[in-house]
């Protein structure tokens, strides 16, 4: 999310109009303002447990949360260090993501291509895609059991809308003329899907991937809540019942941490493989 | 081309609508035609110009060609042959350019030749010919989005030649450039079709570009699309002889057939007030 913002912001200086640049030369520039903005919070996050004003218990300081963050990089929390949380939980959310992309993707093209496909799919995807990841949850630990499969299968399913509807939207939304001139040059269907269709849809298909990344982290969580050793969702949950807030906030940033560097992944990954997103 | 007598008659494809009606949709419970009853052909050595008001079935016309829609009445053959789908003999050219963002310059003029599995090194080989004869030399290795409007319709037309096509269908494939790239491709155009060998249907809104290339230009009439003019012309010959265009258009001859285009599609319009 926040590298949307700065690339809009970035935009919006580039076009600013030349009586602006004046004005724009003197005031400060936008990271500037977020890194003070950040500074603010930890300060009167300092503050606030520096006077005891909060409770340690509920709000420990922020150099007691860098040490247990340390501790948890070297020693651990709950018999595994913050790698292998980390590693689990990220094995997880990648497992699930190949899944749905794997279902997900032909799915999308059947229900965007074939009227049949839009009636045995979309009652489905419609049926899945406004429940809270947590109502079925149990459900799938009583079909497939509390091991590392039901996890996967969750959070598939929260990642598996996302993947399927924006294939369809970018199947939806593949100019007739891309088609029609491969077919005027002797293509067959086959030939068209592959050569035409999915190159065409890949931009969509890959914001869909990062909206479904989302999806994972946020119901990774609720994955974790059954009978997980390791993962970060699960390290949260363990400390929070011993009232270990340091590691509980740890395992936030942790989170947060880890999401935005996969974001950023993904839109480097978007950049190399469709440099010409919105430009054609 | 070169073959000589009567046998020449039959090295030409012909591409024939033989009454060949049109209607879309919903019109047609209205018994509303898109196209009515049209009987044309198009040899594979002339240069069609198909002018006409909007909503005259022009592009319904070149889509039937192509084999996009089939007629509700009628049927389109070449050399005798009903077409009921599109095929590589009929290559067109879109006014958006319909080029693939994700292939450089040169894979897009290659991509007829790669749907044909035509090796590697001989669609490389292919496509850089086209490249110069489309006056795109050493543009290969360009990406889609950094050609301009103009070199986007060359390489457009590139691709629609590596296709080898008998008959090239062409959809306003100029509309959109301005009035000097456009006069620049109205000679590549010509140059083209005087060195493939193949024959032409030129969609256009512009009187003059008809006039300045075809070698016979079709007024379309609407409600319903029917031919109401079929006019032979010569001045792309004299382009391609090097005449200036600027003394072309000066011509008397030049100006009185454009002046009865203008009637013949102003005349509709007062019909269809009235």
């Amino acid at each position: 999310m926040t590298v949307s913002t700065e690339t809009y912001i970035a935009a919006g200086s580039l076009s600013g109009s030349n009586d602006q640049s004046r004005r724009q030369r003197r005031t400060f520039p936008t990271i500037m303002i977020s890194l003070m903005t950040v500074a603010a919070l930890i300060a009167g996050w300092t503050a606030l447990s520096l006077y005891q004003i909060i409770s340690p218990i509920f709000l420990p300081s922020p150099l007691s949360v860098g040490r247990s963050f340390v501790n948890l990089v070297t020693v651990g929390f709950v018999d595994s260090t913050l790698a292998q949380h980390t590693g689990a939980s990220l094995l997880r959310i990648f497992a699930a993501l190949f899944a749905s992309v794997f279902i997900g993707i032909p799915v999308g093209l059947a229900i965007a291509s074939s009227r049949v496909g839009k009636g045995i799919f979309d009652p489905i995807v419609e049926f899945l895609r406004p429940l809270p990841p947590l109502a079925y949850l149990p459900l799938i630990i009583i079909w497939v059991g509390i091991g590392e499969t039901s996890k996967i299968v969750v959070i598939s399913l929260a990642m598996l809308p996302a993947i399927i509807l924006s294939t369809v939207a970018g199947v939806k939304s593949v100019s007739s003329d891309r088609i029609n001139a491969a077919r005027s040059f002797g293509a067959t269907t086959a030939q068209v899907l592959r050569h035409v269709t999915l190159p065409s849809a890949l931009p969509s298909i890959l914001t869909g991937v990062r909206i479904a990344l989302g999806a994972g982290w946020s119901t990774l969580v609720a994955a974790e809540l059954v009978a997980a050793t390791r993962g970060l969702g699960f390290m949260i949950q363990a400390a929070a019942q011993f009232l270990v807030t340091d590691v509980v906030i740890s395992g936030i940033l942790a989170i947060a941490a880890i999401a935005f560097l996969l974001e950023t992944i993904a839109r480097l990954i978007e950049r190399r493989l469709v440099p010409w997103g919105s430009r054609l | 081309m070169g073959t000589p007598g009567p046998s020449k008659a039959f090295a030409v494809s012909i591409l024939s609508f033989e009454n060949v009606s049109l209607d879309y949709g919903a019109a047609a419970k209205t018994g509303k035609l898109v196209l009515g009853a049209i009987n044309l052909s198009l040899r594979a050595d002339e240069f069609v110009a198909v002018i006409g008001r909007s909503g005259s079935g022009k592009t319904s016309l070149l889509n039937l060609a192509a084999g996009f829609i089939a007629p509700s009445n009628g049927r389109i053959a070449i050399d005798g042959v009903t077409i009921d789908r599109p095929g590589a003999d009929r290559a067109v050219v879109f006014q958006d350019d319909a080029l693939y963002p994700w292939l450089n310059a040169r894979d897009n003029i290659a991509f007829p030749l790669a749907l044909r599995s035509v090796p590697r090194a001989d669609r490389f080989e292919a496509a850089e010919k086209l490249l110069n004869h489309v006056g795109l030399p050493g543009a290969g290795d360009k990406k889609i989005w950094e050609l301009s409007g103009g070199m986007r319709q060359r390489v457009g037309i590139a691709r629609a030649l590596a296709s080898s096509p008998r008959f090239l269908l062409l959809d306003e494939p100029l509309g959109a450039l301005d009035a000097l790239t456009r006069g620049k491709m109205q000679e590549l155009l010509l140059t083209i079709w005087s060195q493939s060998g193949a024959g032409v249907l030129l969609i256009t809104h512009s009187i003059e570009e008809a006039l300045l290339l075809a070698t016979r230009v079709v007024v379309l009439s609407p409600d319903p699309g029917r031919i109401a003019a079929d006019i032979p012309v010569s001045f792309g010959r004299e382009v391609l002889a090097g005449q200036p265009v600027r003394t072309i258009k000066k011509q008397n001859a030049f100006h009185s057939l454009q002046e009865t285009l203008t009637d013949l599609i102003h005349d509709e319009q007062a019909e269809r007030a009235a």
